[in-house]
C-alpha cells in the first residue's frame, strides 16, 4: 500500500513537472509548426541559472529570477534567431533548434564544466514534512505541488480568462486574421516563445535540485517531453496536461512494482532464473513512455486529445 | 477636392513566379462604397490580400496619404483599415462575445461600437452570445466576421466575397448589413461575384481582368455597358 501511495505522489509531482515542460513545447509548437528540438535546454538553463542565483542570493530570488531570465534568452532566441529562420520553411527551423540544443549544452559545459554542479534543496525545506506509512515525504516534493499547480492555474487563468489569453490562443491558430484585427502578431509570438521557455526554466529550478544538474540534464529530459507532447495530441494544452500526469504516474508505478516476470507468469513455467523471467516490472520504468508513444502514433497518430495528426 | 481615403498606384504582386497583379490603380474616397467585380482568378483578392500586408506588394499604396505598401498587416489595420477576409476566419472554439472582445484594438480606447450594440442590431448573434462561434450558420458567420471587424473603428473596410455559399434570402440580408455599415460613414471596398447586391449598394464599379482593372465608372453607367459584362463577367 504504501509504495503505491508513494508512487502516487511522486508520479502526480513528475506529471506535473513534466507539464511545466510540455506546456509551453506545445503552445510553441502550435505556433512554429515544428518541434522545438531545444526546449528541454532551457529546462537546463533554468537549473544552471538557479544554481548561480542561489548561490549568489537565495533560493527564492532564483525561483523568480531564474526562470525570467531563461524566458528572456527564449524570447531573444525568437526575435533574432527563430524569426529569421522562419522564412526559410519547416526544415531549417527544426535544424536551427538542433543546432541550438547543442550549442547551448556546450556553452553550458564551457561555463560550469563537464559535470554535475552542487544544486541543493535549500536547507529551509530540507526536512520531512509528513509521514505516510512510516515513510518519510520530503518538504520539498509538497513544494514543488504547489508551484506546479500554481504555475497550472496560472497559466489557465491567463489563456482562458484573459483577452491576452484569447489573442494569443487566437493568434496560435489563425495568425493572418489576427494581425488584420490590429494585433502584434511577431510581438505574441516572442511573447509565448519567452513564456515557453520560462515554464521549462522553472521546471528545471524546482527539479534540478532534486535530480541531477549537469550538462547533460537536457538530452535525458527532452526524448520524454517530446513524448508527452505527442501522446497528449501536439497543440492541444489539455492534452499535454492529461499525458503529463499520465506519463508521470506509469513510470512512478513501475518502478515501485517489485515483482519480476517470474513471479507475474510464473504459472506459465517462467524461473527466476531464466533471462526473461528475471526482468522486473520496475526495469520496465524508462521504456513504457516511449512504447506509449509508439502505440499512440500506430493507432491513434493525432493523439489522446488533439486536432491534427503529425 | 477632397484626397481619396485608398489610393493604389501601379501595384503589382506575385505568387512564386506567376505574375498575378499587372499594375492594378484604383481610388476610393472617404464613405464610399467601390464594388470590385471580376471573374474567379483575376486577382482581386490577392488586391485585397497585397494591400492588407498578406502578400508582398510591388507598387504604391497610400491609405489616408501615407504610404502602407510591404508595412505588417497590425500596423496597417492600426490605421485604420479593416479587412473582412474572404475565409471569414472566425475563431470557431471561442464564444461569439469573445470573437468580438478580439476585435477591440485598444481595450483602453474603446471604438464607436460596444459590445452590446452589436448584439442588439443583430438578435441572431445576441441568442447565441455565448455559444462557440463554430455552430454558427454560415451568414451569422459572415456577420459575426464583419461586426468584429467594426469593433476596430476601421475608417475603410475590405470586405472581399461576403455572400459566397449563403441562400438568396441571407444574402440579401448581408447586402443590407454593408449598406448600414456604410450610412455610419466607413468607406468600404467590396469584393463580389454577385451584381444584384453590388449594384444596389456600391457608388462606383471597378471590374478587373488579367491582373488589372479595365473598367471603371458608376453602376449607372455600367449597366449599360454590355460589352464590359460579356467579355469580363459573364461565365
Amino acid at each position: 500500500m504504501e509504495t503505491i501511495v508513494f508512487a502516487l505522489v511522486n508520479g502526480v509531482i513528475y506529471g506535473l513537472l513534466l507539464f511545466m515542460l510540455s506546456s509551453g513545447l506545445t503552445l510553441i509548437f502550435s505556433m512554429m509548426g515544428v518541434l522545438n528540438f531545444a526546449h528541454a535546454s532551457f529546462y537546463m538553463l533554468g537549473a544552471f541559472f538557479a544554481y548561480t542565483i542561489m548561490g549568489a542570493t537565495s533560493f527564492w530570488l532564483a525561483l523568480i529570477f531564474a526562470p525570467i531570465l531563461v524566458g528572456l534568452i527564449g524570447a531573444a532566441v525568437e526575435r533574432y534567431g527563430l524569426r529569421r529562420v522562419h522564412v526559410n520553411g519547416h526544415v531549417a527551423e527544426l535544424l536551427f533548434t538542433f543546432g541550438l540544443a547543442y550549442l547551448i549544452e556546450e556553452i553550458v559545459k564551457i561555463v560550469y564544466g563537464k559535470t554535475a554542479v552542487n544544486y541543493r534543496v535549500p536547507s529551509i525545506l530540507d526536512f520531512p514534512a509528513v509521514q505516510i506509512y512510516g515513510a518519510d515525504l520530503p518538504a520539498y516534493r509538497i513544494f514543488m505541488l504547489f508551484v506546479a499547480m500554481a504555475m497550472l492555474i496560472g497559466l489557465w487563468l491567463l489563456l482562458r480568462r484573459t483577452r491576452a489569453g484569447l489573442i494569443i490562443q487566437a493568434a496560435l491558430s489563425h495568425p493572418h486574421m489576427v494581425g488584420h484585427l490590429g494585433h502584434n502578431v511577431p510581438l505574441i509570438f516572442m511573447t509565448v516563445f519567452g513564456i515557453g521557455c520560462a515554464l521549462a526554466g522553472l521546471a528545471g529550478v524546482i527539479a534540478g535540485n532534486i535530480f541531477v544538474t549537469d550538462p547533460s540534464m537536457a538530452v535525458q529530459m527532452g526524448p520524454i517531453v517530446f513524448v508527452v507532447v505527442v501522446v497528449g495530441g501536439i497543440g492541444s494544452l489539455e492534452g499535454a496536461f492529461v499525458a503529463s500526469l499520465l506519463i508521470g504516474l506509469l513510470q512512478n508505478l513501475a518502478v515501485g512494482i517489485n515483482a519480476s516476470f517470474a513471479d507475474i507468469f510464473g504459472f506459465l513455467g517462467l524461473t527466476s532464473a531464466s533471462e526473461v523471467g528475471s526482468i522486473t516490472v520496475s526495469s520496465l520504468g524508462p521504456v513504457l513512455p516511449f512504447l506509449l508513444l509508439v502505440l499512440i502514433l500506430i493507432f491513434r497518430p493525432q493523439g489522446l486529445m488533439g486536432e491534427r495528426e503529425l | 477636392m477632397t484626397e481619396p481615403m485608398l489610393k493604389v498606384t501601379d501595384l503589382h504582386a506575385f505568387y512564386g513566379k506567376s505574375h498575378v497583379l499587372r499594375g492594378v490603380n484604383l481610388e476610393i474616397m472617404p464613405g464610399e462604397v467601390i464594388a470590385l467585380l471580376g471573374r474567379n482568378g483575376v486577382g482581386r483578392s490577392t488586391t485585397a490580400k497585397a494591400i492588407m500586408g498578406e502578400v508582398a506588394p510591388k507598387g504604391e499604396i497610400l491609405f489616408k496619404g501615407q504610404p502602407i505598401a510591404g508595412l505588417e498587416s497590425h500596423k496597417i489595420a492600426r490605421l485604420g483599415l479593416g479587412y473582412v477576409p474572404e475565409a471569414r476566419d472566425i475563431f470557431p472554439t471561442m464564444t461569439v462575445r469573445q470573437n468580438l472582445i478580439l476585435g477591440v484594438k485598444n481595450m483602453r480606447k474603446p471604438g464607436k461600437h460596444s459590445i452590446d450594440q452589436m448584439l442588439d442590431m443583430f438578435p441572431n448573434l445576441r441568442e447565441r452570445a455565448d455559444n462557440p462561434a463554430g455552430v454558427l450558420s454560415g451568414g451569422e458567420k459572415q456577420m459575426l466576421t464583419m461586426c468584429r471587424t467594426l469593433m476596430g473603428d476601421p475608417d475603410l473596410i475590405i470586405i472581399d466575397e461576403p455572400t459566397e455559399g449563403l441562400a438568396p434570402k441571407i444574402v440579401h440580408r448581408i447586402g443590407d448589413m454593408i449598406a448600414d455599415i456604410a450610412r455610419t460613414g466607413v468607406a468600404i471596398l467590396l469584393i463580389e461575384q454577385k451584381l444584384s447586391i453590388a449594384l444596389r449598394i456600391a457608388h462606383r464599379v471597378y471590374v478587373m481582368g488579367h491582373g488589372e482593372i479595365v473598367y471603371s465608372g458608376t453602376p449607372e453607367d455600367f449597366r449599360t455597358r454590355d460589352d464590359i459584362r460579356a467579355e469580363w463577367l459573364e461565365v
